[in-house]
C-alpha cells in the first residue's frame, strides 16, 4: 500500500483529540455542567403492553426538592389529542407517543414521565411517588407471532404498507417489501444444487460506554440550547423543531464528545425531555441514564428470522437465490429491514433474485440502526447458505464466492448497479493471505469465511475554513467526530492546502455554528464531509489566488499554487508560501474563509472478507477464536492505522454478536440482563488480535479515492464464525448468539 | 435531606476537604462534588472498569466504593497522571499508537494499566489481557490497547535503568 502522490493522506498522524482524552478533559454528554443544574430522571413503564387509566403526579410534586413534573400532556399537540380533534400527521403522533406515552406503553422501558430536582437521588425518590394506573394488555414479542391474525395488537389503526398499498385490515406488519431480479422459478429451475435453510437472531446492544446524557436551558427568551452525546446535531435540532413546535433558529444544538455510538445515538431520546423540565423549572436540567436504561430505553438492532434459499450449478455458477426476512421493529416502525433487503445478496451477481422483507412491530424497544444496520444477521444467513452450496459442489469456499463475486455492471437484487467496487480485489487478496494457506491441525479445529457487502451513505455537509495569520488554517465541520474523523478530515484538508496536518485545526461545529450536516452514520463522514471539507480549501485557495493576483497586480488566471507556494505566470519573482501570503491577508482585504457544501449522491459502496480459526470444545461447546484476520477495500486509507482500528473494532463487535450477546427476555416482556455482568461484551481475554489487510480500489468520485469504512467490519464475523465452528464440528449453528449451548445442541451432544 | 458528612483524603496528591452524603459512591463525590470528570461512569455496578481509580495504589472501581470510606486515603484518578512536565508513558503511549477512540473507557484503562504496571514491570500481552478484562472497551477490539501498555512498560523500564545509572 504505497501512496507516494500524497503527502498527508496515507500518513498516522495522532489523533487530535488523543491528548484531550487521555488526561480526562474531553466532555462527554455526562461530564456537562451548568450554573444552577438540576438533574432529570424519567419514569418508565414496568409493563411490555398497558393502557395508561390516569397518572397522578401531585405527591411527586410536592417532595422537596423538586422543582418540575413532566407527563405527555405537555408535549405540543397534546391538547388536539385530548380533544379528539384531528391527530394531524400520524409520524407526529408516533413521535409524541414515543417521546413521553399518553394512552398506552408498548414495551418495557416506554417513558412516562419525568423529574427534575435539586440532586438525582431527590429525583429518584420523586419518581417512586408517581402513580400510575394500568390496565396491562396482553404482549407479543416475537416477529412471526406478531404476523399472526390473533396477535394482540401494538397500533390499533396502522396497515401494512405494501407496494401493492395499504392492506385492509390493521396489523403489526408495518411495511412489506419485495425485489425482484429475473425470474427466481426458472433460476432454481437451472440449479443443480439447492440449498434452503432457517436463520434466527435476538436483539442486540451497541454497548456504547457512554450512558446517554443530555442537558438543556430553555430560557425565558424562548431560546433552547441543548448539549448532547449525539452522532448528528442537526437531526437533534430538527427532531426538537417539529417534536415542541420550534422554528429552527431558537435551537442550538451543541454535540459534546460521544463516548461510542454505533449508530445507537443518530436517535434524540431525552433532549426534549431535558427541555420541557428546563422550561418548568426555569432552570438547565441534565439527565443522564443509568446502564439498564440505556438497555430498556434506547434503539438497539431487530430480532430476526431469515429464510435463505441458493442454487447453483455444477459448474460453481449461482443461478437463484431468494430470501425472506423478518425483522422485529419493536414499539415502532422502522427496524433496519430494507437495507438488509438491498445488502443480503449485494456481494454476488446472482442472475435470479428475490427478497422478501417485513418489517414487524413486538412489544419490544424501538429498534434503530447499529453499524451497518440489520446487515449482519442478513449476512449470517446468505453466508452459511453459500459456503454449504461450495461445499456441496466441491469448490474451495473463496473460490466459489470469486466465481460468483459482483463485479462493476452487476446489477443487485435490490435494482442499483455496482459502479466502481473491490469486490473480486477482497476476495483475490483474502485467498493470497497467508492466514489461508496456514495449516491448522488438530481436532474440533476449523477455519470458516465470510464474505459480506454493505452499502455506505453520501448525502449533505458542510464546512468553513478561515485562514489565519499565522498560516494556519481553522476548519468548522457540521460532522460529530465519533471515529476520529477531526483527524481524517484536517488530513484532507491539509493535503489539499498544502499544509502539515499541525497546522489544520478541525472543530466540531454546534448547529449555529455551520450549515446542515447530516448525522456521523453510513460510514459517511471521512468521505462526504470529506468532499465538503476538500470544497472549502479549493475556495480557500481560490481567494488566496485571487488576493495574491491583486498585490502583485497580475491577472488571476495567471496565478497557482504548488507544493505550498503561490506563484504567477508573469513574473518568476513573485513568490509566496502560504503563511506569507496569510500574513498579508489584513492588509489586503480581511480575512478569508472557504466554504464547502455538498449533498453528495454518489459513494463508494463496501467489500470484506474474514478468515477466522476456532476451536470448539467438544464437552463444552466454548469457541475458542485461535486467529483472526479481516480484508476489506477502503478505497484509500486516509489515515491505515485509524482504518486498522475500526476494522479490529468492528470485528470484535461482530465476534460480540456472532457468540455472546443477546437480550433475554421472561414470559411477560421483561428483560432479564439489563447490566454489563448479564449481557457479555467481549473482553480483551475474549478475542486474539485481530490481523488486518487494507486493500485499495480506489473511488473515483472521491477526491483521494475513499470510501466509507466504519461499518463493514462488523458484517462478515458472525458468519465466518458460523462456518468455522461448521467445520470443526460438522455442525450449522442456524442462531445467534452461537452459545455454548447452542453448539451443543447443533452437534447432537445435548 | 441527610446529613452531609465531611471527608478529609488526599486525592492526586493533593489535600481534600469535601462533604458528601452518605449514600453517595466514590465516582458521585469524584464527578459531581469535586468536578473530576475524567473518572467515567459506565454501569454503576462494578462491571465495565470505566470509574477504575486508584485506592492507596490498588485498583478499584470508585462505583463500588462511598464516599466516606476514603477519609484518610490516598486516590489516584485520570487527572492525577500526567504533570506539568508532560504525559505519563501510559498517556504518551496511548496516543502514539492510537490506543482509543471514543476515548471513554481510557482514563479507566490508564488506571488499570498503571495498577499492573507498578507491581509488575513487564507483563506478558496474555497477563495484559487477563489484567484488562475488567476493564470493557467498545471500539477498539483490544489490540491497540495492549501494544500500548507493552510499550508504556518499555519506556517505564527503559527510565528506570536511567535512574539507575
Amino acid at each position: 500500500m504505497t501512496n507516494e502522490q500524497y503527502s498527508i493522506v496515507g500518513t498516522c498522524p495522532p489523533r487530535v483529540d488523543a491528548v484531550d482524552k487521555v488526561t480526562g478533559r474531553a466532555v462527554y454528554g455526562p461530564d456537562v455542567s451548568l450554573p444552577g443544574l438540576l438533574h432529570g430522571q424519567v419514569l418508565r413503564s414496568p409493563h411490555a403492553h398497558a393502557r395508561i387509566r390516569a397518572i397522578d403526579t401531585s405527591r411527586a410534586q410536592a417532595l422537596p426538592g423538586v422543582r418540575a413534573v413532566v407527563t405527555a400532556g405537555d408535549l405540543p399537540g397534546a391538547e388536539e389529542r385530548a380533544a379528539g380533534s384531528g391527530e394531524g400527521d400520524p409520524q407526529a403522533r408516533t413521535m409524541r407517543d414515543y417521546t413521553l406515552a399518553s394512552d398506552k406503553v408498548l414495551f418495557v422501558g416506554h417513558l412516562i414521565a419525568a423529574v427534575a430536582a435539586s440532586s438525582p437521588h431527590v429525583a429518584e425518590q420523586a419518581l417512586a411517588l408517581i402513580a400510575v394506573d394500568y390496565e396491562v394488555l396482553p404482549a407479543v414479542m416475537d416477529v412471526l407471532e406478531a404476523m399472526q391474525d390473533a396477535a394482540p395488537l401494538l397500533h390499533e389503526t396502522m396497515k401494512t404498507w405494501s407496494l401493492a398499498g395499504e392492506s385492509q385490515a390493521p396489523s403489526n406488519v408495518a411495511s412489506h417489501v419485495r425485489y425482484v431480479k429475473g425470474d427466481v422459478v426458472q433460476g432454481f429451475a437451472e440449479a443443480d444444487v439447492i440449498v434452503e435453510r432457517e436463520f434466527r437472531s435476538v436483539t442486540v446492544h451497541q454497548g456504547y460506554l457512554e450512558p446517554h446524557a443530555s442537558t438543556a436551558l430553555w430560557g425565558l427568551d424562548g431560546r433552547l440550547t441543548v448539549y448532547t452525546t449525539t452522532q448528528g446535531a442537526f437531526g437533534v435540532r430538527d427532531h426538537l423543531a417539529t417534536l415542541l413546535h420550534l422554528p429552527l433558529s431558537t435551537i442550538r444544538v451543541v454535540p459534546t464528545e460521544v463516548g461510542g455510538a454505533f449508530g445507537g445515538k443518530n436517535a434524540s431520546h431525552l433532549d426534549a425531555i431535558a427541555a420541557l423540565l428546563s422550561r418548568k423549572a426555569g432552570r438547565p436540567v441534565k439527565i443522564v441514564m443509568t446502564r439498564a436504561e440505556v438497555f430498556l430505553g434506547t434503539e438497539p438492532t431487530p430480532g430476526t428470522v431469515i429464510r435463505v434459499k441458493m442454487g447453483a450449478t455444477r459448474a460453481g455458477r449461482l443461478t437463484a437465490a431468494q430470501a425472506e426476512l423478518y425483522y422485529e421493529a419493536g414499539a415502532y416502525p422502522g427496524s433496519m429491514m430494507d437495507a438488509a433487503a438491498n445488502a443480503i445478496f449485494g456481494a454476488y451477481d446472482v442472475p435470479h433474485g428475490q427478497v422478501d422483507g417485513y418489517d414487524v412491530v413486538v412489544n419490544r424497544p424501538k429498534t434503530g440502526a447499529y453499524r451497518a444496520p440489520g446487515v449482519t444477521p442478513a449476512c449470517f444467513a446468505c453466508e452459511q447458505v453459500v459456503d454449504e452450496l461450495a461445499e456441496r459442489l466441491g469448490f474451495d469456499p473463496l473460490e466459489f464466492r470469486l466465481l460468483n463475486c459482483a463485479r462493476e455492471g452487476t446489477r443487485q437484487v435490490g435494482g442499483a448497479v455496482h459502479t466502481s467496487i473491490g469486490a473480486a480485489e477482497v476476495l483475490e487478496a483474502t485467498r493470497a493471505h497467508e492466514h489461508y494457506r496456514a495449516p491448522l491441525e488438530g481436532a474440533q479445529r476449523g477455519r470458516g469465511v465470510a464474505f459480506g457487502y454493505w452499502g455506505n451513505w453520501g448525502a449533505q455537509s458542510s464546512s468553513t475554513i478561515s485562514v489565519n495569520a499565522d498560516g494556519t488554517v481553522t476548519l468548522v465541520v457540521g460532522s460529530v467526530d465519533i471515529t476520529g474523523t477531526r483527524t481524517s478530515l484536517a488530513m484532507q484538508v491539509a493535503e489539499t492546502l498544502g499544509l502539515t496536518v499541525e497546522q489544520v485545526k478541525p472543530r466540531m461545529g454546534d448547529t449555529d455554528s455551520v450549515g446542515f450536516t447530516e448525522t456521523s452514520a453510513g460510514s459517511r463522514t471521512t468521505v462526504a464531509t470529506g468532499i465538503a471539507v476538500v470544497k472549502a480549501a479549493q475556495d480557500v485557495l481560490a481567494q488566496m489566488c485571487a488576493r495574491a493576483a491583486s498585490m502583485w497586480r497580475v491577472p488571476v488566471d495567471t496565478v497557482s499554487y504548488c507544493e505550498g507556494v503561490f506563484s504567477t505566470s508573469q513574473d518568476p519573482g513573485q513568490r509566496l508560501p502560504f503563511a506569507e501570503l496569510a500574513a498579508q491577508l489584513p492588509y489586503t482585504g480581511g480575512a478569508v474563509t472557504g466554504v464547502g457544501n455538498v449533498d453528495v449522491q454518489e459513494w463508494g459502496v463496501s467489500f470484506g472478507a474474514h478468515i477466522v480459526d476456532v476451536e470448539v470444545d467438544p464437552e463444552t461447546g466454548r469457541v475458542t477464536i485461535l486467529r483472526y484476520t479481516a480484508v476489506q477495500d477502503v478505497g484509500r486509507a486516509i489515515h491505515p492505522v485509524q482504518v486498522e482500528g475500526q476494522m479490529q473494532g468492528g470485528t470484535v463487535q461482530g465476534i460480540g454478536w456472532a457468540l455472546y450477546e443477546g437480550y433475554a427476555y421472561d414470559g411477560e416482556g421483561h428483560m432479564l440482563n439489563p447490566t454489563l455482568l448479564d449481557y457479555k461484551l467481549p473482553t480483551a481475554l475474549d478475542v486474539p488480535p485481530i490481523e488486518t489487510v487494507i486493500v485499495e480500489v480506489p473511488y473515483p468520485k472521491h477526491p483521494y479515492g475513499a470510501r466509507g469504512v466504519g461499518e463493514m467490519p462488523i458484517v462478515p464475523p458472525p458468519a465466518a464464525l458460523a462456518n468455522a465452528i461448521y467445520r470443526a464440528t460438522g455442525a450449522r449453528v442456524c442462531q445467534l448468539p452461537m452459545t455454548p449451548a447452542r453448539i451443543l445442541q447443533s452437534m447432537g451432544v445435548i | 435531606m441527610p446529613d452531609k458528612i465531611r471527608v478529609c483524603t488526599t486525592i492526586n496528591g493533593e489535600q481534600v476537604e469535601f462533604l458528601c452524603e452518605p449514600h453517595q459512591s466514590l465516582l458521585e463525590c469524584l464527578r459531581d462534588v469535586l468536578g473530576l470528570t475524567g473518572t467515567k461512569e459506565g454501569c454503576n455496578d462494578g462491571n465495565c472498569g470505566a470509574c477504575s481509580v486508584l485506592l492507596d495504589g490498588r485498583l478499584a472501581n470508585s462505583c463500588l466504593v462511598l464516599g466516606v470510606e476514603i477519609e484518610g486515603r490516598q486516590v489516584t484518578t485520570v487527572e492525577g497522571l500526567a504533570s506539568w512536565r508532560g504525559l505519563h508513558p501510559l498517556q504518551q503511549a496511548f496516543v502514539a499508537v492510537d490506543a482509543l477512540q471514543c476515548g471513554y473507557c481510557t482514563p479507566g484503562m490508564l488506571i488499570a494499566a498503571r495498577a499492573l504496571l507498578d507491581r509488575e514491570p513487564d507483563p506478558s500481552e496474555e497477563r495484559i489481557r487477563t489484567w484488562l478484562a475488567g476493564n470493557l472497551c467498545r471500539c477498539t477490539g483490544y489490540d491497540k490497547i495492549i501494544r500500548a501498555v507493552r510499550a508504556a512498560a518499555a519506556t517505564l523500564a527503559k527510565q528506570a535503568q536511567e535512574v539507575q545509572r
